[in-house]
């Protein structure tokens, strides 16, 4: 491959941070940045003086909505003590701290600053269910919300056009969501650090405790295909196809390639990034695809001059399931019609060949829309550093890792790729 | 045919007519519905309005049961879910539509590529009248 866009000058991450994600009645998203700032401080192996921060950008989609306030980066820049330094928000609905890190980095490579925070916070879980579809219907695209598609069912629509095309079924949408309920258990940060079984088990134990009938499943399948258990949302969609709403913030340190060994001796170096826009359901030519993950994964792969075959794992945006199935293939993990499969055979789980969403994917982890990007990332982060506790990916020469970030129903994406010399 | 702005509104507008109009650019022919002022082919801003036949098939669809406000003041929820999808016209070009005439508590026996004709949907009265795209079964 051809190494086509590059940066001026290197550039590294050598700190990270992320607050638990959940619903937190008692959390704002300045408690939760705290959380994810504190952990990044802790992290960098050398230690580091955080007035040296030159510079912020601070993903967020939208607590304007959410929270009715706007304006993030002073405020976060206030919460640091990074004020007077400059402060930028960046918004790609799911996929804004994806684009914080990316123009962290060109702040970096231009030359401009040598030390720069990213990050990102969401707040979601202040108001209703029916008010966060409504937050979240301003990511779609206003044609598809005037004919009455909710956000899950543009994901809906996406995978009836994927069943069609590859003779895929429902079936394999629940592999995904088994396979990343395997990992989440092992997540301490996750929101539902559960697996399948162990969401069968709570059932039936509650049922008992309130002397309902006690519901019986022979396995996760059987559960998966219970409609009591597992509502339809919009078809195929169904619950446990959707990630959940949730509260969180995360953060990392990025400083230039030629000075990163004063912050540590294991840096990890931003390899490739890649950035691409989508247009609406209607304009794409094909469903079962994203241009925007395409190009952004162009890009990324061009950077770095590394094909798919070197991605050792990544964390995949699974939104909805059907995200999951239709990025491997985009992002050249599989051939186009076979990421189902690969999913069936077991290829993807963290004891597989090519790990997807070790962290348990935003379906477990929690989806704060804005923190997600960046959320992903401090997976790679844990994993390439062997740090990743008991979902450390069981390979002993693990060097390249990425993440691949979603906004709205395509309308940005992002695929970023780290390597560990 | 009249010159309105190739603009979104005026695509809604001509839907309250009952057309479903999309703009072809005089210069390459190609063709934007809904509308679009700039082609994006050629990048001419010389575009002349075109009506569709209304013909077309299922590109791909969803039952929705988890609705937004404005579905269920139609009476659309958890037990009477609604379809939407996306349909391709016989000129090519797809459009997001609301699919009715179709059983939506059934998805396994909605078919993709099953034959479709234009409705307009009218919701509400005088100044609030509403009117949506949506196709049906011929």
């Amino acid at each position: 491959m051809q190494k086509k866009h590059k940066l001026a000058r290197g550039v590294a991450v050598v700190g990270a941070g992320m607050s638990k994600f959940g619903m937190f009645k008692d959390k704002d998203s300045k408690d939760l940045f705290a959380e994810a700032f504190r952990e990044m401080l802790g992290s960098v192996d050398k230690g580091f003086d955080p007035n040296d921060i030159e510079a912020m950008y601070l993903g967020n989609f939208t607590n304007d909505f959410f929270i009715h306030q706007g304006h993030w980066g002073p405020i976060i820049s206030d919460l640091i003590g990074l004020a007077p330094k400059p402060a930028t928000r960046t918004e790609g609905a799911c996929a804004s701290s994806a684009l914080a890190l990316r123009e962290g980095v060109f702040a970096i490579a231009s030359g401009f600053y040598d030390i720069v925070l990213v990050g990102g916070v969401e707040e979601m879980s202040k108001r209703t269910t029916e008010e966060v579809a409504e937050g979240l219907a301003l990511a779609t695209v206003p044609y598809e919300g005037r004919v009455g598609f909710t956000f899950p069912g543009v994901f809906g629509a996406l995978a009836t056009a994927y069943f069609n095309k590859y003779g895929a079924n429902r079936e394999h949408l629940m592999n995904v969501t088994i396979k990343s309920h395997s990992n989440a258990p092992l997540n301490p940060k996750a929101q539902f650090p559960y697996s399948i079984r162990d969401m069968m088990t709570m059932k039936e134990e509650s049922a008992k405790k309130k002397g309902n009938l006690v519901p019986h499943w022979d396995d996760e399948k059987a559960f998966l295909r219970d409609p009591g258990a597992n509502p339809v949302v919009a078809w195929p969609m169904h619950l446990y196809d959707c990630c959940p709403i949730s509260d969180g913030g995360a953060c990392m340190l990025l400083v230039a390639e030629e000075i990163a060994k004063n912050f540590t001796d294991d840096p990890l170096y931003v390899a490739g990034i890649g950035q691409g826009s989508g247009k609406g359901l209607h304009a794409a030519s094909d469903l079962t695809t994203m241009e925007a993950t395409k190009n952004a994964a162009d890009e990324a792969y061009g950077m770095s001059g590394l094909k798919p075959e070197d991605i050792q794992f990544s964390e995949v945006h699974d939104c909805f399931s059907i995200a999951e199935l239709i990025h491997i293939e985009d992002l050249g993990f599989f051939k186009p019609g076979q990421g189902y499969k690969a999913v069936e055979e077991g290829l993807t789980r963290r004891d597989g060949p090519m790990p997807i969403n070790t962290s348990g994917g935003l379906k477990c982890k929690g989806h704060p829309v804005g923190a997600t990007g960046i959320g992903q990332l401090f997976e790679v982060w844990k994993q390439l550093r062997g740090e990743a506790g008991e979902r450390q990916i069981p390979n002993k020469d693990l060097r390249v890792g990425a993440a691949h970030n979603l906004g709205g129903t395509g309308g940005t994406c992002t695929f970023t790729i780290l390597e560990r010399r | 045919m009249e010159q309105r702005p190739f603009s979104d509104i005026s695509y809604e507008q001509y839907l309250a007519e009952g057309k479903l109009m999309g703009s072809r650019c005089k210069k390459c022919g190609a063709l934007f519905v809904p509308p679009r002022s700039i082609c994006i082919t050629c990048y001419s801003s010389e575009m002349e309005w075109v009506e569709m036949k209304g013909e077309g098939r299922l590109h791909a669809f969803t039952c929705i049961t988890v609705a937004p406000p404005f579905m269920m003041e139609q009476g659309f929820d958890r037990k009477h879910p609604y379809c939407s999808g996306v349909v391709e016209l016989e000129e090519g070009v797809k459009v997001d539509a609301r699919i009715d005439g179709v059983d939506a508590t059934k998805p396994e026996e909605i078919s993709i590529g099953m034959p479709l004709r234009v409705k307009f949907l009218h919701w509400g009265e005088g100044g609030n009248r509403q009117t949506y795209l949506a196709f049906q079964p011929v």
